[in-house]
C-alpha cells in the first residue's frame, strides 16, 4: 500500500503534464525505514524521450547522496508513460533496482484521464498496490 | 593501500550486507577483480564483455567513470568509488 498527501501527488502529475511528450520522472524521498514519501524530487530524464527515461548519472549520485546524508531513502520512484497504460513496462521491471521502494506509474495517454497507480517491483515480480490519498490541512 | 568502493542495497547479497567495502588496485578494472577475490559474482554485476554495464553507474569519487576511461581509469588510495544502478525505464 503507498500513502502519499495529495500535493505530492498533485505534484508527481504535474510533473507528467509539464514533461510531456516525454516521460518525466523522479523520486519522493522519505526517512529511512519509515515507508513515508515526504519530500519531492523531479529528476532530469536524460534520454528526453517519449518512450524512455534514465536519471542523468551525476544527477543520480548528487541525490542519492542527499538523501544518504539525511538519512532517507528513495520511498517513491516515479515515472511517466505518455501514450500507453500507467503499468510497468517490461524495461522497467527489468530496471528496478531499489527492492523498497513503491513504483509510481502516471500515464499522459489521455487529457481526459489522470491515471496514477503504485507498484512493488522485487525479483522481477510486479505487484499492483492500492494508493491512499491523504489530504493536507 | 585501501580503496572504498559503496554498494548499492541490491549488491549488498554479495558483500553480506556490507554498504562499503574495500580494495585495492591500479584500475578500476584491478580493483574489481580484488573485489571478486573476497566477493564472488559481485565483478559480474558490474561489467560485462563490452566493458562496464550499461545500466549500471560506477562513480571515482565525484565522477562518472565513463568520462575517465571507464575500466582503464586510475584509483588510488584514498579514493572513494561509488556504484548505483541506474534508474532507468520505459513504456515498451
Amino acid at each position: 500500500m503507498l500513502t502519499i498527501a495529495a500535493g505530492l501527488r498533485d505534484q508527481i502529475v504535474a510533473h507528467a503534464w509539464a514533461d510531456h511528450p516525454d516521460e518525466a520522472c523522479g523520486v519522493i524521498a522519505g526517512p529511512a525505514g519509515s515507508d513515508r514519501p515526504e519530500r519531492f524530487i523531479p529528476m532530469l530524464n536524460a534520454e528526453r524521450s517519449p518512450t524512455f527515461y534514465r536519471f542523468d548519472s551525476l544527477e543520480q549520485l548528487h541525490v542519492w547522496r542527499e538523501m544518504e546524508d539525511r538519512d532517507e531513502e528513495p520511498v517513491v520512484i516515479y515515472h511517466s508513460h505518455t501514450a500507453t497504460e500507467a503499468y510497468p513496462s517490461r524495461t522497467d521491471v527489468s530496471y528496478a533496482s531499489e527492492p523498497g521502494a513503491h513504483y509510481v506509474l502516471v500515464s499522459t495517454r489521455d487529457a481526459e484521464a489522470d491515471e496514477f497507480r503504485s507498484f512493488t517491483i522485487i525479483d522481477g515480480v510486479v505487484a499492483e498496490e492500492p494508493v491512499t490519498v491523504t489530504s493536507t490541512e | 593501500m585501501a580503496i572504498e568502493v559503496r554498494i548499492p542495497t541490491i549488491l549488498r547479497t554479495y558483500t553480506g550486507g556490507a554498504k562499503s567495502v574495500e580494495g585495492t588496485g591500479g584500475t578500476l578494472d584491478e580493483l574489481f577483480a580484488d573485489l571478486e577475490a573476497r566477493h564472488g559474482g559481485l565483478r559480474d554485476r558490474l561489467v560485462d564483455d563490452a566493458g562496464l554495464r550499461r545500466f549500471v553507474n560506477v562513480y571515482l569519487n565525484d565522477e562518472d567513470v565513463r568520462f575517465l576511461g571507464g575500466l582503464g581509469a586510475p584509483v588510488h588510495d584514498g579514493d572513494t568509488v561509488t556504484v548505483l544502478p541506474a534508474v532507468a525505464g520505459g513504456s515498451a
